[in-house]
């Protein structure tokens, strides 16, 4: 029996089982959906402890079945220590959403059934597009996952959701069909070189492919996954799907969805098309620190708090993307900490602020005001949130975002002071953001309807601020995973770390 | 030689030696994890410590100082010139090169560090029982102090710049925390979020700072870093120099950097004095002496240092000598004081020790005047202006005398410890520039004149200006106890410690005997004059002569220091004002041109608007349409790559 396997099985049967359960009675679904996202956290842990980290380069714990032979195409998955933390980080957000969005599908226009179910579906989906190795079956993974997305913003989203879930919908499909066009044409490439046509991603990261058609392939993924990520300027469709999402949505499309995009490119577009990514790296680079530096401007500017988050996201992709294409390895672990990391600060962004829409009845930051003074635990959790967010020396964040200007640095320089420049804006937005909703005066409405967290969302958070600040002190168990896939990455890519100026002596440890 | 350089790039030896802790060094870590499980347990216990909490803290903090005393004598039974610990605890980040491992190193200096900071924070937390003994949250007050504590030992602790700034950073999120502790005042909140967002802009200097180091090291370690200073170019340790400059103008509040500072003393008093006095102000001298060995060898940056703290000598006693806020009057004084450090600290190795011995006087002195206002505050309804103060001497006589120890000791009057710190850097400076020495002695005069004023303004004066509703009375002894502590120690610490100090310090930071152009007695004779013809104007203008209960106009300079000199009118036009309108202006941007562009597109080829609900309910058809547009790319994508 293979674990990787179970671990895709089990949401999907999960979600069938929910579908069948009565639809007037949410209660058993919501049991149910708890009980089977939580068991698959469990078989993902087990995953961790089977996986072999020393080799954490290679893809292990995988299977393969032939699927469609006629194209080469295979269901085959396995995972590095990039695709195992990232598989890690999506077991284990499904639970802490279920319990913290428990009453989000009460009296929406979908059944309460269908919301369970829909977020297993697209666990299992997560978990198929980070574990894909057959590049053909990422690309179905990948399109996959927009159905339920669609679905759960569409149905049980905020006013505008038709408008957000449709817009979100064009965008990616525009980009799932270039990297469609990309993936045949690579299809092509193999069939030329090999003979026969594979979509493995071994083999296909095996070819050598010439310049030119390498650079109109990697812009076909490029573009997929920089909609996806996203990047300015192909990022307006975010904070209208994450302002109309439930809390619950928000944190799996921001948290986790959107990571698809800059492990894409990780993955994908360097170890495929190196050559094509070193071309595009000046580029890229440049819309990355764009991103870093508007999408902490914009957050500043907002009065939505869940526009607020999602350009604070628009930001931290941008961080993301530059230690991905800086092609050093601190810039690429920290890149991919960051997708870890950021997954966990904004979860408990969103989750807190949907505790604070739902109390207060609006999402605009002018509504709210003293909140520390009715709802201290409340306030003291978006603080510490918002800290992480902000990177704050000590929590998790940190050591990504220090990791990637880093790694940014050592190649370049001003573009590392530039983004550094990003810490300044992101203590700006949080800490406004703070004052202006729980400090100051109190007023009588905030005073009548926000009352402090119940049980069952600080079990929700809690368990969030603990990674949080425990990945803070304690980062090099996930470093330890995430390394040695990253020099795989660096080798296919034909980078290497730029050397000190004052030479390491022989022999010692610097 | 240039008149700013510091002679032979020479590294310490220590940095390099340290050896590793046993015995009872292996208790190091300990100083910063018995704050930092009291913080915790206040936190997590949350209302139902209440009742014990503040001992609880106090225990910690106590607990934290007796280890520190315990090395204390440890080190004092090692060699002078083997007296550096390290302590590794764990491999913190380790990719590729880049290696951080979570040790502490203790050694004499971070030694002077963690005892001032572990005695006088206690002294402060004792403190805190009777002046926050009325605040339902004293509980919290007490866990931050307990994370201050801690945050402030792992900053001196720490054995390489990114463990440093874990700790450069908590002392900023406790500082944040405990200026906006009153957050239901919208000022608290405003001071709180000003001086961490404007400390962040100094971090911008340490983030660079320690990835320079990395690129040109390959270390960001003490041992890696500072022990190969030597071989970098100079250029390349200017700007390591610069970035670090950068970050100790943010925490220690000098210019440009400084308008956190005054906004700060929002906070309890007590908070005032632990932090933005005592302490965590004092973190960029330590940062600037502990980096000695790079600017040893980078003329240019220890130059800018000189100059940096010269302006904000300058403008800090200004500023002092015109607010009538009691706290505000006494920031200034810190700003100008911490000035004075850090100017040392950019003299080299003629200035290290005295700018850290400058700290630990000036860390005692000022505790104890921040606290005796704050006793000052406590018996008058916390009324802060000192233009209804007056005569308070003669209802608060133990805070008056203890206060008049710490008026006499910052002014440099012999033999008050001020009097060793403040003239040694007198005549540092005066050896190696002229002109730098004749502002110190200039400040030295107008540090007179605001004290004074200060002192005359609330303890003494023809008539006392109370409001009507105070009743002035003499705080309780819990609280009074520590500031005569204080007190005593702003009286005896100079002299004592004024040989000892220069021994100690050197073999981890150099020493050079200053030879300054005319003799020390005779500058201390110029300074004595100086400091009375400041101190008796003050005098004359304000214990002489009624002070009026509203201010009068004054000159333009009076006027512009009430205004911190412009500071924030600058940063107001400069940063605060265009940013609005930039995001507001991105914000427009965003939604109707980026946005707009796309929408635009979507509704001209029939797309988006107007059909959304079509759109939505044709799912499947739309899928499929898309699909056949990607046939359609796919297919050009063919013919272009002529495949």
């Amino acid at each position: 029996m293979n674990w990787l396997l179970v671990l895709f099985l089990l949401p999907l049967v999960g979600a069938a089982v929910v579908m069948l359960l009565p639809r007037e009675n949410g209660l058993l679904a919501k049991q149910v959906g708890i009980a089977v996202s939580v068991i698959t956290f469990a078989v993902s842990v087990v995953l961790c402890f089977q996986f072999d980290a020393a080799r954490g380069g290679d893809f292990q714990l995988g299977f393969a079945y032939d699927w469609i032979p006629a194209f080469g195409v295979q269901f085959a998955m396995a995972v590095d220590g990039i695709a195992l933390v990232l598989v890690a980080l999506s077991t284990c957000l499904v639970p802490v959403v279920l319990v913290a969005g428990w009453n989000d599908a009460d009296g929406a226009r979908g059944s309460v059934k269908g919301y369970i179910a829909l977020v297993l579906l697209l666990e299992s989906a997560m978990i198929g597009v980070f574990a894909a190795t057959d590049v053909f079956l990422f690309y179905v993974f990948f399109e996959a996952m927009l159905v339920p997305v669609y679905f759960l913003i569409g149905r049980y989203g905020g006013p505008r959701r038709n408008y957000a879930a449709v817009k979100f919908l064009l965008y990616s499909l525009f980009g799932g069909l270039l990297m469609l066009a990309s993936l045949i044409g690579l299809y092509v490439v193999s069939a030329d070189q090999t003979g026969s046509g594979t979509f493995d991603f071994l083999s296909l990261a095996g070819l050598t492919i010439d310049p030119t058609t390498q650079k109109w392939l990697f812009l076909g993924f490029f573009i997929a996954f920089a909609i996806k990520a996203p990047l300015v300027p192909f990022h307006t469709w975010l904070p209208d799907a994450a302002a109309e999402s439930t809390p619950g949505t928000a944190v799996l499309l921001v948290g986790v969805l959107d990571k698809v995009g800059t492990f894409g490119m990780l993955r994908y577009c360097l170890e495929l098309f190196p050559e094509a990514s070193t071309w595009a790296t000046p580029v890229v680079i440049a819309l990355a620190v764009i991103s870093i530096i508007y999408g902490a401007l914009l957050a500043i500017g907002q009065n939505d708090i869940k526009r607020l988050i999602a350009y604070t996201s628009v930001s931290h992709f941008g961080f993301i993307v530059l230690g991905v294409f800086v092609m050093t390895t601190q810039g690429q672990s920290g890149a991919t900490l960051y997708m870890v990391n950021h997954g966990f600060s904004t979860a408990a962004l969103f989750l807190l602020a949907g505790f604070m829409i739902s109390r207060r009845g609006s999402r605009f930051i002018d509504d709210f005001g003293g909140v520390q003074k009715v709802a201290p635990v409340l306030a003291g959790f978006l603080l510490i949130a918002g800290l992480s967010s902000l990177a704050l020396p000590g929590l998790s964040s940190f050591v990504s975002e220090f990791l990637v200007l880093q790694g940014t640095f050592v190649r370049y320089a001003w573009v590392g002071v530039i983004a550094t420049i990003g810490i300044v804006l992101a203590a700006l937005y949080i800490l406004l953001m703070y004052q202006r909703t729980m400090t100051g005066p109190t007023p009588d409405v905030v005073r009548e309807k926000v009352g402090d967290l119940g049980g069952r969302e600080v079990l929700a958070i809690a368990p969030l601020l603990v990674v949080i600040i425990a990945l803070g002190f304690f980062p090099q168990p996930v470093l330890d995973v995430i390394n040695p896939a990253v020099d795989r990455v660096m080798v296919n890519v034909g980078a290497t770390d730029p050397a000190p100026q004052v030479p390491v002596a022989e022999g010692t440890q610097p | 030689m240039t008149p700013f350089s510091g002679g032979e790039a020479a590294v310490p030896a220590e940095i390099a030696n340290a050896v590793d802790a046993t015995g009872v060094f292996s208790l190091i870590w300990l100083l910063v994890a018995l704050p930092l499980l009291g913080a915790t347990v206040l936190l997590l216990l949350g209302r139902r410590s209440d009742k014990w909490g503040h001992w609880l803290a106090i225990l910690m903090s106590t607990a934290s100082f007796v280890v520190g005393a315990a090395l204390f004598i440890g080190l004092l039974g090692r060699p002078d010139d083997d007296r550096a610990i390290k302590q590794h605890l764990y491999d913190w980040q380790v990719v590729g090169t880049f290696n951080v491992p979570f040790d502490l190193r203790l050694d004499q200096l971070s030694m002077v560090f963690v005892l001032l900071i572990t005695f006088v924070g206690t002294l402060i937390h004792i403190y805190s029982v009777g002046y926050m003994s009325h605040d339902p949250n004293r509980r919290r007050f007490f866990a931050y102090l307990n994370l201050f504590v801690a945050s402030m030992l792992l900053l001196v602790l720490a054995d390489n710049y990114l463990l440093l700034y874990v700790g450069w950073e908590g002392v900023g999120l406790a500082s944040y925390l405990l200026i906006g502790f009153w957050f239901y005042k919208e000022s608290a909140a405003v001071a709180s979020k000003k001086a961490f967002v404007v400390n962040r802009v100094g971090d911008v200097g340490l983030s660079v700072a320690v990835m320079l180091m990395f690129a040109t090291f390959g270390s960001v370690t003490f041992e890696g870093v500072l022990g190969r200073a030597d071989q970098a170019s100079e250029q390349q340790l200017t700007w390591i120099g610069l970035a670090l400059l950068l970050a100790a103008c943010g925490k220690s509040a000098q210019f440009p950097l400084q308008s956190w500072l005054l906004d700060a003393m929002e906070g309890p008093t007590p908070v005032s004095a632990l932090i933005h006095a005592a302490t965590m102000v004092t973190a960029g001298v330590y940062l600037i002496v502990r980096s000695n060995a790079i600017f040893d060898a980078a003329p240019v940056a220890a130059a800018a240092v000189i100059a940096i703290g010269a302006i904000t000598l300058i403008m800090g006693a200004i500023i002092g000598s015109a607010k009538d806020d009691i706290k505000k009057a006494l920031a200034g004084s810190t700003m100008s004081q911490i000035g004075y450090m850090i100017l040392a600290a950019g003299l080299g190795p003629v200035g290290y020790v005295f700018a850290i011995f400058h700290l630990i006087t000036h860390g005692f002195f000022k505790a104890d005047m921040f606290l005796g206002a704050g006793s000052v505050m406590h018996g008058m309804n916390d009324q802060v202006n000192m233009r209804h103060f007056g005569l308070i001497r003669t209802v608060m006589k133990v805070t008056w005398i203890t206060f008049a120890c710490g008026w006499l000791a910052i002014m440099g009057v012999p033999p008050f410890s001020g009097f060793y710190s403040k003239d040694k850097i007198i005549e540092s400076a005066l050896s190696v520039n002229v002109w730098v020495g004749i502002i110190t002695m200039i400040g030295a005069g107008i540090t007179a004149f605001y004290m004074t004023r200060l002192f005359a303004m609330t303890f003494h004066g023809r008539e006392k200006r109370w409001t009507d509703d105070v009743h002035p009375h003499e705080s309780p002894w819990i609280m009074m106890a520590p500031v005569a502590v204080l007190a005593f120690l702003a009286v005896v610490a100079g002299f004592a410690l004024s040989n000892w100090i220069v021994d100690w310090l050197a073999p981890v930071t150099g020493y050079e005997p200053a030879d300054p152009p005319i003799p020390p007695l005779a500058i201390s004779g110029i300074v004595l004059v100086l400091v009375v013809i400041g101190a008796g104007l003050a005098w004359v203008m304000y214990d002489r002569r009624p002070v009026p209960t509203t201010a009068p106009a004054g000159n333009w300079l009076t006027r512009a220091a009430r205004v911190d000199l412009y500071g924030d009118a600058v940063n107001e036009a400069v940063f605060m004002r265009p940013g609005q309108y930039l995001t507001r202006f991105l914000v427009w941007f965003d939604n109707r041109v980026v946005d707009g562009a796309v929408n635009g597109l979507a509704a001209t080829i029939g797309g988006l608007s107007g059909r959304a609900r079509r759109l939505q309910t044709g799912f499947a058809r739309s899928y499929a349409l898309s699909m056949l547009g990607g046939a359609a790319v796919v297919a050009l994508t063919l013919v272009l790559v002529r495949l």
